[in-house]
């Protein structure tokens, strides 16, 4: 029974939903507040996502008369199953790394995928023309990202002698070395367009198609899909720092260089969000797999060379 | 006070409606978004779809062609929501009164929707980016 307990305690407190949404959204305030710094402006107050989400929490949920309603609600639900059993995965492996079997790579690289997948499906149930738009641009965004990001961690496993435990992976950071510096620009990329931020904010697009993906959906369903983001604002950059950098410590000095990990990241998302445009679907295709893929074979030739001379910095 | 007030009051995200207006108000709601103005320090943030609206921002007479749009906006918003009538002639028809095109001024084809609608007036032909944010801050402090 009290095992129970605390497994309930893990997954809905401390590492799983509360305390994942908190850092989610302190971070969604920390890419608004740098946003306006750059550009002059003075920003909203730290609470203001939070003050965002309780108010679509209190408003009415509109639901499109030609919507297909079962598949429109559960859609944000599945994404929320998706980041919340991703984010507490990745914690629990930082904080008791001795337990037996939580998940490997493999895990979370399916679990990463569920929220662009509800996405489209929910979008798609909501039966209006811009959300089909939106719905369309998502699907090719995920093809266009899924490839490099997957390419991306072969060369980590790879690089670490086919070692799929993320416990042991966060124990060797990869970054220093020249296959796993080109991984991780990349997985960066891809990442942040997993996020959609602005480069890659395609699929939403609110000044050409009005919202996109999340046109249709209102008060506590948007709500949901705010929460989703910004859970997935900390999962994905912490899946990051577990695959390259080394992992997040938890005590003393390495805990500490773990939250450097993370703000350096999210300042090189935020970097990147204001200093381009917004690209066109085939634009971003074309980055993502001729650029970013060739990146890649260069990096899985080194890694595989690398590994098989024994030579580290490759 | 009430959470939901209270969450209302500090993230009000707004949609713009153009129901006719030559653009001179329009120009001045964006002005609010710059960076000497910067609503987004009060939560105010322009969103592409009347879905996500908390309030709305009409401009311009309402004319034929623009009264059943606007009437269908108002009804996709979600409630609670406010309209801010920004213009003199959203308020009141101003130099077009009497024109062959207008049907009314905007609150009262809003109050032939829905009799209960929040209703806050910017007058001003265009009314400062100032006037604007007052209106809205005086407004919000009302409900």
């Amino acid at each position: 029974m009290t095992e129970v307990l605390q497994y309930l305690l893990w997954i809905f407190i401390f590492p799983g939903f509360l305390f994942t949404v908190c850092i989610g959204l302190l971070g969604y305030w920390v890419v608004r507040k740098v946003s306006a710094l750059v550009q002059y402006r003075v920003g909203p107050p730290w609470y203001q996502p939070f003050a965002d989400v309780v108010k679509l929490v209190g408003k009415e949920i509109v639901i499109p008369q030609e919507a297909q309603k079962t598949v429109f609600m559960a859609a944000p639900m599945v994404a929320l199953t998706g980041v919340l059993l991703l984010s507490t995965m990745l914690w629990q492996i930082t904080i008791r790394p001795e337990l037996p079997f939580v998940g490997d790579i493999i895990v979370a690289i399916y679990l990463m995928i569920l929220p662009s997948l509800a996405l489209i499906l929910g979008s798609s149930a909501s039966g209006s023309p811009h959300a089909a738009v939106g719905t369309g641009r998502e699907m090719k965004l995920v093809m266009a990202y899924e490839l490099p990001l997957v390419l991306a961690f072969i060369v980590i496993v790879i690089k670490t002698g086919g070692q799929l435990n993320l416990a042991a992976i966060a124990n060797q950071p990869a970054v220093y070395s020249i296959s796993g510096m080109l991984a991780f620009l990349v997985a960066l990329l891809a990442v942040h367009a997993k996020l959609g931020f602005t480069p890659f904010d395609i699929a939403e697009a609110e000044t050409e198609i009005g919202g996109g993906v999340l046109m249709e959906y209102s008060g506590a369903l948007l709500g949901l899909w705010k929460i989703v983001q910004a859970m997935l604002l900390v999962a994905l950059p912490l899946f990051l720092i577990m695959v390259f950098l080394g992992g997040f410590g938890t005590a003393g000095a390495s805990l500490l260089a773990g939250i450097g990990k993370y703000v350096l990241i999210l300042v090189i998302l935020i970097l990147i969000k204001n200093t381009n445009p917004r690209v066109r679907i085939d634009q971003a295709m074309k980055f993502f797999w001729v650029y970013c893929g060739l990146a890649l074979a260069i990096a899985i030739t080194l890694a595989t060379i690398g590994n098989n001379l024994g030579i580290k910095w490759l | 006070m009430n959470w939901k007030i209270w969450a209302l009051k500090k993230s009000p995200w707004v949609f713009h409606v153009n129901t006719g207006a030559c653009n001179n108000c329009d120009i001045e709601i964006v002005n609010c978004l710059t960076p000497k103005f910067d609503v987004e320090r009060l939560g105010i943030k322009l969103v592409g779809s009347p879905r996500h609206a908390d309030a709305l921002l009409v401009t311009g007479v309402v004319t034929r062609q623009a009264l059943p749009r606007l009437r269908e906006v108002y009804l996709q918003t979600p409630k609670p929501c406010v309209v801010f009538v920004i213009g003199a002639c959203a308020c009141g028809t101003g130099i077009f009164r009497n024109g062959y095109h207008v049907e009314g001024p905007v609150d009262k084809v809003i109050k032939e929707v829905d009799p209960q609608a929040i209703i806050a007036y910017v007058p001003g032909c265009p009314p400062k980016p100032e006037a604007i944010i007052s209106g809205v801050v005086q407004a919000l402090s009302i409900l």
